[in-house]
């Protein structure tokens, strides 16, 4: 899913965020990490924050949406492509993800941003980029700040909240833009044969772009509700406080 | 003789689930595990786990009662691992699927390739020799799961056998369609290339089913014992001077030689997608040797020789 939430992890924090309630599995971080983490999630916040006031002061200068990824392009290829870092905090163990989870999901959003809407142009205009946008802005403002205010132990509770009550709203929102997107841009990709590999050539081997398109789209339909339940489990485990005993361990 | 008694709770939730009196002191896990299934018919002995700390490690079926660090009231957790498979049942699947399914591409099977190619064969040699290989390796494979392999598990988990086939029969689908379509390319340096990567794959069959009768040989029928494994009198098995598992070797080696024969890069991806696997079973299988026997041969790493 790129519209992405991670599993309870908070960025990375040590003690005190609220929200751990098994204080034997507290992490001791360094203090060279810690000062990484934070720097690392204020930059992001900050990223983020200009994205979305410019994707509103463009909307409010030219009253439409034409024109706006064009706009904001640039800023959201360099933070969105920077959040591959994200894998590396986890395979070095600064934060407590699994790598595999945040694996899939900063490689949906590179995905979408650099092997959809960049490479294939006809489609920058739709309405359905603007909505996945929006809902990517608000999740990644909300997600870095709470990482933020975790990592500096100074958490107000509205952050926590709404990092786990927006997602009931913006990941839908996100699935459904992400998804219409793709869908627009398969015409194109059919007619142009991009990325795709024709037979017969020497290594034997073929690829369509257009049938791998369309199993991704397949894809959401199992592995959305999987995430989505899975946050609203965190939800009930951290904000209401509820023990809930995992299948398997 | 005194009697033990038993208890067994669940691990997750300390609920008492069992209490066996009168067990004997030289009672086994496995005449334990079988007690408890008859007061819980759903969880047969291959699902349970038990051991003495929940979240410690699972008793073995061997281990005797009277030999565990309990007092004669002796309190057991139980974990339910699940439905179980046989690894027979599991192997012979798993198998047998890519066996048929490259017949499938092999005899142009309709719908796969367009209606004008339905039926045809291939005019590249390469091609029915690949096809050969292929089934043969596959048909080795079932062979020695019936007669020659000596498991140490009775069972595994019953989500292996989606996951385990999945991979097999997908795999063997995406090359075979390649090497038996229409418009396969042979290899590049023709008869030589072919010739020379036929070798290879010959060779090391010879040397993985080698390896396999070498294991065998180790454990005597019905037993569990592990020992160290040595070269024998068959020059194959001299492998084992160098690395933990040359099955593993053999078997990189052959699907190397498929690859280079064939000239078709999905059986490359395979074989590397085999080899991360095959390598992460080694490593382990090498250490757990390594933990096991203390003149454990220094020389030997666990699956390219001086290298991984």
């Amino acid at each position: 899913m790129a519209f992405s939430e991670e599993d309870g992890s908070n960025g990375g924090a040590s003690e005190a965020s609220e929200e751990r309630e098994a204080p034997g599995r507290r992490r001791r971080l360094g203090w060279a990490a810690t000062a990484w983490l934070t720097f690392y999630n204020i930059a992001m916040t900050a990223g983020w924050l200009v994205l979305a006031i410019t994707m509103v002061r463009f909307y409010m200068e030219k009253g439409t949406h034409k024109g706006l990824y064009k706009s904001i392009q640039k800023t959201l290829k360099f933070f969105q492509t920077f959040a591959l870092l994200e894998i590396v905090h986890c395979l070095i163990g600064i934060v407590p993800t699994s790598v595999l989870v945040a694996g899939v999901q900063v490689s949906s959003r590179i995905f979408m941003v650099w092997l959809i809407t960049h490479s294939i142009k006809p489609i920058q205009n739709e309405e359905s980029v603007v909505l996945f946008l929006v809902a990517w802005t608000v999740t990644e403002i909300t997600r870095y700040s709470f990482y933020t205010f975790s990592l500096l132990n100074h958490l107000p509770y509205f952050i926590k909240w709404a990092r786990y009550n927006f997602f009931i709203i913006l990941y839908p929102v996100g699935v459904a833009g992400e998804l219409l997107t793709i869908y627009a841009a398969l015409p194109h990709v059919k007619k142009s044969g991009m990325y795709s590999i024709r037979l017969p050539n020497k290594y034997n081997i073929s690829f369509d772009y257009y049938y791998f398109l369309l199993i991704t789209m397949a894809s959401y339909i199992p592995l959305f509700p999987q995430l989505y339940f899975y946050m609203l489990r965190q939800r009930r485990k951290v904000l209401h406080g509820e023990v809930i005993v995992e299948k398997d361990d | 003789m005194k009697h033990y008694e038993v208890e067994i709770l669940d691990a997750k939730t300390r609920e008492k689930l069992c209490f066996l009196d009168k067990v004997e002191p030289h009672a086994t896990i496995a005449e334990i595990k079988n007690l408890f299934t008859k007061s819980h018919p759903q969880w047969y002995p291959a699902r349970q786990s038990l051991r003495l700390d929940p979240k410690g490690k699972s008793l073995k079926d061997e281990d005797v009662l009277q030999k565990l660090p309990v007092g004669t009231t002796a309190t057991l957790y139980f974990r339910d691992l699940g439905a179980q498979i046989s690894w027979v049942t599991v192997f012979l699947t798993e198998y047998t699927g890519p066996l048929f399914i490259y017949l499938l591409f092999y005899f142009r099977v309709p719908f796969i390739y367009g209606h004008k190619y339905d039926f045809t064969s291939s005019r590249h040699t390469v091609v029915h020799l690949a096809c050969i290989c292929h089934s043969f390796h596959y048909v080795k494979r079932l062979l020695e799961t019936l007669f020659v392999h000596r498991f140490s598990h009775g069972t595994m988990p019953l989500r292996n056998i989606f996951k385990n086939c999945t991979y097999y029969w997908g795999f063997a689908a995406w090359m075979a369609y390649y090497i038996n379509h229409p418009l396969y390319t042979p290899p590049t340096y023709g008869a030589q290339q072919v010739k020379l990567a036929l070798a290879i794959f010959v060779i090391c069959q010879l040397g993985n089913f080698s390896i396999h009768m070498a294991l065998r040989d180790l454990r005597p029928a019905g037993s569990k014992t592990r020992k160290i494994p040595y070269p024998t009198k068959n020059p194959f098995t001299w492998l084992f001077l160098l690395v933990s598992c040359p099955n593993y070797t053999y078997e990189m080696g052959s699907w190397i030689g498929f690859a280079i024969m064939t000239q078709c890069l999905p059986v490359a991806l395979f074989s590397l997608a085999g080899f991360i696997q095959m390598t992460i079973w080694a490593k382990g299988k090498h250490r757990s040797y390594l933990k096991e026997f203390r003149d454990y041969p220094p020389l030997r790493m666990p699956i390219i020789p001086f290298l991984l």
